[in-house]
Parts: C-alpha cells; structure tokens; sequence
C-alpha cells in the first residue's frame, strides 16, 4: 500500500472520501474531480516521462530497418532486414565493436578487483585519512569527462606514451573505479556488521568469515558494480576520443561516421545493445527473484 | 584444541578488566568513554548467571569482551585455567546469542545452525542440527531462510545455532528483548529449562530485572560500568547494598536518617520524629552516621490511627493517605510523611480494603526483619513509584 | 564496533593494503594528469616549434577573453538542461516511488533500458526526430510555435533539448532512492496534523528527497557543461561549447597550452559551484 502527499492512499485503496458511512459530509462532485485528476496526474505525467524516454530508441530500432539511400540515414524510404541481415557490412564497424567489448571487459575486471578492495578498506576499517581519500576517490566523479580524457592525453603527450588500446584502458579504468566504489560501499553499509561478527563466535577466523559469510552478501552489489563499468566503459566515447590513437572504439566509429554518413548497421548495433541489456536485467531480475 | 567442548562447563573469571573507548589522547582533556571500570567477579560453572543494570551500564561489552568481540584496555579473563583475554573469538570454546539474532540470511536454518561445526569436518553434522532444531522445537524449519521465520522462532535458531557447538560459555545478549510479553515469558521459562537440561554456564545479560531474577542463579547488577552488587535474586531484592539495586530490582521506599545506637541485634536510626530499628547486620559497612533506611512496599501494612498498638520488634510511621490504585493483584497506596515525603504501599486484596478515602490520617507498620539499610545515594530518585527511574544521573 | 577493530599490529596494515593500487591508480592516473594539464596550461609555443614551461598564466586570461562567450554558454545549456531534466524526473521517480507497486523493478528498468543503445546512438536519433521535415518539427509549425520555415535543429533548443534528454537516468535514480527511504508515516504524521496534499509535499516529502535532488543535479550539471557531442551533432557552431573549443584546440589546433587552460578552467568552475550548492543545500553526506 502506498501512502504519499498528493492524491492520498495509492495502490486501489478506496477510501469513501473522508466520513465513512455515517455521511456526515459527502464530498462535492468537484472536489472528487479534483481529486482524481491530483491522484492520476503524476501518473500521467509519468507516462509522457517514459515516452519521452523510449521515443529515441523506437527511432534507433525504426531506423534500423530503413530501406536507405546513399550513405545517410535520415529519412524513411521503406522497410527492409537488409541491415539486419548484413550487420557488418560496413567496413571497421564490426572491429570497433570488438575492441569496445574488449576494453569494456578488461576495464570492468581490474577496476571492480581495486574499487571492490577501496570499498571494503572505507567501510570496515578506520585509518587515518579516510576523509581524504574519500574525497579523492569521489573527485573524478565531479569532473567532467572531458577533463579526464584531455588530462590524460596532456600527460601522454608529456610523457611520449603513444596513445591506443592501452591509454584508453588506463582511462575507462581510472573513471569507473569511483563508480564501483560507492556502488559496493552502498551495498556493505547495508549489510549487517553482526553477521561477521557472528562467524567469529562460530569459529571461522577472518579469510572463512570472509570467504563464506562477506563475499557472498556482497556479491550481488559487486556484479551490479561490474555491470556499471561495462556499460560505462562501452558507452564512453570522450575519454577514448581523446586517448585513442588509431584504435578505433565503437562510440567512435559512430561519432566519425556521423560525419561520413550513418549506416543503418549502427542502428542495427544500437538495437542489439537495447535487446541484449533488456534481456540481461530481466533475467537477473527473475533470477533474484527465484533465490528468494 | 582449546575450542574442544568435551571439557564441560567453564567457570569465567574476570580480573580487574576495563574498557576505554575513544579517547586516544587527540585532543587535549579527551578521555573518552570508560564504558567498564575494574569489574572482578566470578561467574560460577554451569549455572544462569545474569548481569544487569540499565542501558550504558557496560554489561553488553562485558559480555563482548567474554566473547572475544571487544578487546579489553586492561585487566585479564580467565575461563577456567585459560587465559583468554587477548584470544581471537573464533578460539574460543565460548558463543553468542546476538541481540539481532544474526542470522545468515543466504544460508538456511539447517546451514545456520551447522555453520559452527563445519570447522570439525565431523560426520555427524546433520544429526547434530537435527537434535538440536528438536530441542528448541523446529525441526521442520530447517530448509526456510531466516527471513521466513517469525522473531520468535529466528531467536531459537540463534539459540540452536550457539549451543550446537557445545560451547563452555554460553553467552546471551538481551535476546528477548524484541518479542513481545506472552513469547518473552514462554521462552525465559524456555532458556531455564535449556539450561538445566544441557548443564552449561549461561551468562545473560538484560535490563529487565523481572527477568534476570525469574531465570538466574546469581545477578550482578552493574552501574556505570562498575558491579555494584553480585548475588543471588533473594538476597538482592530482599538485603540490597545500595540505593540503585534498592530501586532498580522492585521498588523501595527509602528514608534518610541518622545512626543512634548501635549495639544488639537492632540499631536505632531516627528518621524523622521516630526512631526505625535496623537488623544491625544489615547496616552499610562504610558505618557512616547518615544512611537510608529502606523497606519495600508489599511488607507495609496500611493501619487507622486507633488500630492496636505495635510489637516491640515492629517500626510504625503515622501521615497521611494520598491514593490508592486498584491493580488486580493488590492496591497501591500514596502516604505522605510528615516531612513531605511520599512512600508506597502495597496491599494484597486479601479481604476489605482500609476504611480511609484521600486525606485520611494512616498509620504504616512493618516487621523490623524486613527492614534494609544503604548508603544515601542523591544520583538515585527516591520516589518509589516511579518504576524505571532508577537513577538521575550518572557521574562520571 | 566490528570486529576489525580488534587490532594486531599485524591487522592495522590491513586496509592500507586494500588501499594501495586503486588508490595508487588515482594518484597517476588522476592527480599526475591534473597537474600535468597545469603545467601544460603554462607553457608557450606551438606543435612545430616545441612547447616550452614559461608559466605563462597570460594563457588563462587569453583563453578567457577568447572563449568567454563559449563558458557563459556552457553554463547556461547545462543549467537549462538540468532544470528541465529535474522537472521530467522529479514526478517521474515520484511515479515509481509511491505509484508504481509491484511494478516498481520493471519501470526502473525501463528507465535505465534505453541507456544500454549508445549515447552517440541516441544523440544521432534526435537528429532524425528533430529533422525540418520530420513529425515534431511539422507539428510545431502547424500550431504557429515555429514560423512556417521554423528550425529546431541547428538550434540552442536543440542542443539544450539532446543534452535534457542524455542524463535522466542519472537525475531520477538519485532523486527515486531518497523518494524510496522515505517512512509513509511521516506523510501520515503530516496528514494528521492538518497538512494538505500539497503542503505535505512542499513541507515533508520534497525536503526530505533533497539529498537525491543535489544528486541527481550535480550529475546532470557536470557532464553537461563539458558535452561537445550534442552541438556537433544537434547544432552548429553558434552553439559551441567550452567542451568544443577544448577538443578542437587540443585535437585539430593542437593548440595544447589553451586547450589544458580553459579544461582546468572548467573543471576550476565547476567545483566552485559544486562547493557552494553542496554547502548551501545543507547536504554534505550525499555520496
């Protein structure tokens, strides 16, 4: 049941405006409008919200199976599964892609492992300088991204590194460690310090009370932290566009041949990308649910 | 192996131990918090031992200190021979029955209550859970998770859990206190009986005096993180050695007064206009002139002005009836004294109520042999009727 | 108190060591970069002639007086946006919080669907709705917002629009966790004590969401003000932002002396304003 400030109890509750069956007052006709469109208003709104949302991604999915002329992709000429069919019909698309789900997957190995390790020294020990590092940790977050990639480079520059795989590896690395932080830190906090304690009154010294009672309540908040730096890392077009070299990511594929002419093959990827998320959060949805 | 169970019930012996926390010298003047101060006592093996006093006390790190949880800032714990003091928790043949009852939420019942025993490698594992979810009566519980079970069946998990692994101590932390009145009663009767039937010393700690005197042997009741008195519940309720065990187990009237003789069996402490007898055994041994004299309300008998006169060996005080309050059990009554203080009576309803209204002149007379006597304590309010305001304020 | 902090000598290294290479990590990667982007920001010369450390800080005051208009601009977009995307989100994650009931997970998760299509992906999408022969544009020209030969691509409202659109996700997430946490019976408390729907939102529940709201802004807010992909993509030069100037500077002009003065410039102005709206909301704990 959910109890808020506009519109009253939610969730079909019926409350027969505000006397009950004695009748003493019975409510206006105006007032029960009114009512029902404060009750229904955010609701309504809500849904625009999401239209709004999904507009963008139904032109993604729409375009990916336009029948197009020449290079652009901007107006509808008819429908077709050409693209679908062909999908790395466009030369260095289909690399791009690999070298992005490369780096993504190694970004998100060695920055959960070091932000796994941060968020642990925050919230079950004290040190000193815990504030400090602390802020240091979380600064990243507060830059823009085109401060990071652009630094990055300078110090690249200055230190005659060649930028390629590795400099964008440095950097997804580097901004998706604050990330897995304060996702595993949220998920400890949340976790009862007895337990631990707990497994000691029960004999497990400190690496089998980590081992059987730590890790496993913190599990899920480590996977929902790798996920993040996947997708962050996958999705991040700035810091790679300024640390990339020749190599050639996915977002910068797109970003290039924006220029050149969109093939509708970049639909067809955006489109898999949707399905497969989708796909991938519904299942770990069921799955959550089933454990219980 | 020191955690080895076959040894049997263990006495626990606490030596001079204290607790600092915080304080580390930072800043200047900052001490911190001394949560126990130089508790010494013994806990006597195989029997319920209780340690009690109200929050802040310093029962619960006492008993994490027992557990290994906390480190002690100094001073040594003994069980039986062994020195303990510095051993890590999971060496210790010592468990713990949390106040939240810790559960491991992503283990079963059966997982939870095993989880101790998976160190031994022991092939009888699963007979072991399975008498010990019979013992406390959930034997079809065993593959729910926690989150399944109501509060008072996750407490008897805890309990299952802690005494399969045959510990030496078994240590309590107020688990009762989040069940309601009926549950809580049903398992204190429940714990005893556990307790009689495994034999191991049990040390429960709690802030529920009702409970603590239902279920232990012996009681120490703490006080701003020292002991101030340790014995069993009749002689705590009955000859308590402070104010603060005076009013924090039951209620107490207490009088001040001052020391006039003596010698023989009873002293004489005027209080007020009268002259009180005290069994002189039951005088404080600091033998100060001023003390409190003390007598709890149900040995007080509700007297008119003209009733027969008192025996020798009877304390009498005359003032006046403020109310009464019917309670099904008995009758509370208000008296003031002549010096303005109020006293309580409790009458069992035994047969017609005193024929006196509000503002009535009565006469309170008692046995002198229920009479106590502690030093006075300001920190500790006097009022009898205010239950649990034991104290007002706790000096450091 | 945890257990940890029952410490051996040996123990207290302990968190130090978990410390140690993400922390190590930052200082390298993170901090070194700075100040290297500092002393860059320094120097004079040019990509032929080689660049020299003549702590030059007239680079400051050069690239403001040049791009002064570009970090006016950059701030008034990211402050439109984010007031926009606070206003579509708000009632959002307010939908979710207290309307949604069972369906909660699944509208979160269509919340945070879309995002997996890439950014660029989606930017590019807009390009195709806001198209001058395109529905939304055809629309607004008939009922006489747009003048009959009306643009909205190549436009400031474009731009603001794409970059209102990139960063909802990360303005309800915030602002629906705090909703969430919220105890009913505090709506209830007010409700007794005379409150009407409105005032109990204005007096109890918005006050309380607060920590998601400075989240959720300072998560549109900074990245939105260094974004260059939606006037590339959504505008023209005439909209171009800090975040251009940078790119170009650094990555076309190989103008690198400018280019580090105005992102540290930027990044500078940003905490500046972050400090100063965390401290006047009152919430220093949001993290």
């Amino acid at each position: 049941m959910s109890v808020d400030g506009v519109g009253g109890i939610g969730d079909g509750t019926r409350r027969a405006g505000g006397r009950g069956a004695a009748g003493i007052e019975r409510p206006s006709l105006a007032w029960r409008a009114w009512r029902g469109l404060t009750r229904n208003i955010v609701t309504f709104y809500a849904a625009l919200a999401l239209l709004y949302l999904f507009l963008p991604v139904f032109v993604v999915v729409l375009f990916s199976f336009n029948d197009n002329v020449g290079r652009f992709n901007f107006a509808w000429q008819g429908f077709t599964l050409k693209s679908w069919l062909n999908p790395c019909g466009v030369m260095g698309l289909c690399p791009a892609m690999v070298r992005s789900l490369q780096i993504a997957a190694l970004s998100t190995i060695v920055a959960t492992a070091l932000g796994t390790m941060i968020a642990f020294a925050l919230v079950r020990h004290r040190y000193r300088g815990r504030s400090a590092t602390s802020t240091m940790i979380f600064l990243p977050m507060a830059t823009p991204e085109i401060v990071l990639g652009s630094s990055l480079l300078a110090l690249f520059l200055n230190l005659g590194i060649a930028t390629g795989f590795g400099t964008i590896l440095i950097g997804h690395i580097l901004f998706n460690i604050s990330y897995v932080v304060i996702t595993v830190r949220a998920r400890l906090q949340g976790m009862d310090a007895t337990l631990e304690q707990a497994a000691m009154d029960l004999y497990a010294d400190e690496v089998a009370t980590f081992r059987r009672v730590t890790l496993p309540l913190v599990m899920p908040g480590i996977i929902s932290a790798a996920l993040l730096a996947f997708a962050l890392s996958f999705d991040d077009f700035i810091v790679a566009n300024f640390n990339a070299g020749t190599t050639v990511t996915f977002p910068m594929f797109v970003w290039g041949a924006a220029q050149r002419g969109v093939p509708p093959q970049i639909n067809v990827m955006g489109s898999v990308m949707f399905l497969v998320a989708l796909v991938a959060m519904v299942v770990g949805g069921v799955l959550q649910r089933v454990r219980r | 192996m020191s955690t080895d169970p076959s040894q049997g019930p263990a006495e626990v012996r606490l030596v001079d131990l204290t607790k600092r926390f915080g304080g580390a010298g930072r800043r200047a003047g900052d001490d911190g918090v001394v949560a126990v101060d130089g508790v010494s006592f013994t806990i006597p093996a195989g029997g319920f031992f209780a340690m009690l006093g109200p929050s802040g006390c310093g029962k619960t790190t006492t008993l994490r200190m027992i557990a290994g949880l906390e480190d002690p800032t100094s001073g040594s714990i003994l069980l039986g021979d062994d020195d303990i003091t510095h051993r890590r928790p999971y060496r210790r043949p010592v468990n713990t029955v949390f106040q939240n009852y810790a559960l491991f939420p992503h283990l079963t019942i059966s997982e939870n209550v095993a989880f101790g025993l998976r160190r031994t490698r022991a092939d009888d594992i699963e007979a072991r859970v399975a008498e010990m979810l019979e013992l406390v009566e959930l034997a079809a519980l065993g593959s729910r998770r926690p989150s399944q079970l109501s509060g008072g069946q996750q407490q008897r998990v805890a309990l299952a859990r802690a005494l399969v692994n045959r510990p030496r101590v078994l240590l309590l932390d107020e688990p009762l206190g989040a069940l309601d009145l009926k549950l809580r009663r049903a398992m204190q009767l429940e714990l005893k009986r556990i307790q009689d039937e495994v034999g191991i010393t049990f040390v429960h700690v709690t802030h529920d005096q009702e409970e603590a005197m239902t279920m232990a042997d012996s009681i120490a009741v703490m006080r701003g993180g020292r002991v101030e008195q340790l014995a069993d519940p009749v002689e705590l309720y009955e000859r308590p050695a402070t104010a603060f065990v005076a009013n924090f187990l039951g209620q107490s009237n207490l009088l001040e007064g001052t020391v006039e003789e003596r010698a023989g069996e009873h002293a004489v402490v005027a209080v007020g206009d009268r002259r009180l007898r005290v069994p002189s055994d039951r005088l404080p041994p600091d033998g100060g002139a001023r003390l409190s004299v003390g007598v709890r309300p149900e040995k007080l008998e509700l007297l008119l002005p003209g009733a027969a006169p008192a025996a020798a060996s009877d304390n009498e005080l005359d003032g006046v009836l403020l109310d009464s309050s019917f309670t099904g059990v008995s009758t509370q009554h208000s008296v003031r004294l002549p010096w303005g203080q109020e006293i309580a009576v409790f009458t069992q309803n035994r047969g017609p109520s005193i024929a006196a209204g509000p503002g009535d002149a009565v006469r309170v007379r008692w046995e002198a042999r229920h009479t106590f006597a502690v030093p006075i304590d300001a920190t500790v309010v006097t009022d009898p009727l205010l239950e649990d305001a034991a104290e007002v304020e706790v000096p450091r | 108190m945890s257990a940890a902090a029952v410490l051996a000598p040996r123990r207290r290294l302990v968190p130090y060591l978990l410390l140690l290479p993400g922390m190590l990590w930052l200082a390298v990667f993170f901090v070194l970069p700075l100040l290297t982007l500092a002393t860059t920001s320094l120097q004079e010369g040019s990509i032929s002639q080689g660049f020299e450390l003549t702590w030059r800080i007239a680079n400051y005051s050069d690239a403001f007086v040049a791009y002064r208009d570009q970090l006016v601009r950059s701030f008034r977009y990211a402050a439109v946006a984010t007031v926009l995307a606070l206003a579509i989100s708000y009632p959002l994650a307010y939908a979710i919080a207290f309307r949604a009931g069972r369906w909660r997970n699944l509208m979160l998760l269509l919340i945070v669907a879309p995002f997996f299509t890439s950014f660029l992906v989606r930017t590019l999408a807009w390009k195709i709705i806001l198209a001058d022969n395109g529905g939304v544009v055809s629309f607004l020209r008939t009922i006489g917002i747009l003048g009959s030969d009306g643009r909205v691509l190549a436009t400031s409202i474009a731009v603001v629009a794409g970059l209102t659109y990139n960063f909802l996700p990360f303005m309800t997430l915030p602002i629906y966790a705090s909703l969430e946490r919220l105890d009913p019976r505090l709506i209830e408390a007010a409700q007794d004590l005379y409150a009407n729907p409105v005032t109990a939102f204005l007096r109890v529940t918005f006050p309380l969401s607060l920590p998601g709201v400075v989240g959720g802004t300072l998560l549109t807010f900074i990245p939105a003000a260094g974004d260059f992909i939606n006037v590339r993509f959504l505008g023209t030069p005439a909209q171009s932002m800090v975040g251009n100037v940078i790119e170009s500077r650094f990555l076309v002009a190989l103008d690198y002396p400018t280019a580090a003065a105005l992102s540290l410039t930027l990044m500078l102005a940003i905490l500046l304003l972050v400090t100063t709206y965390v401290r006047r909301v009152g919430t220093d704990e949001l993290l």
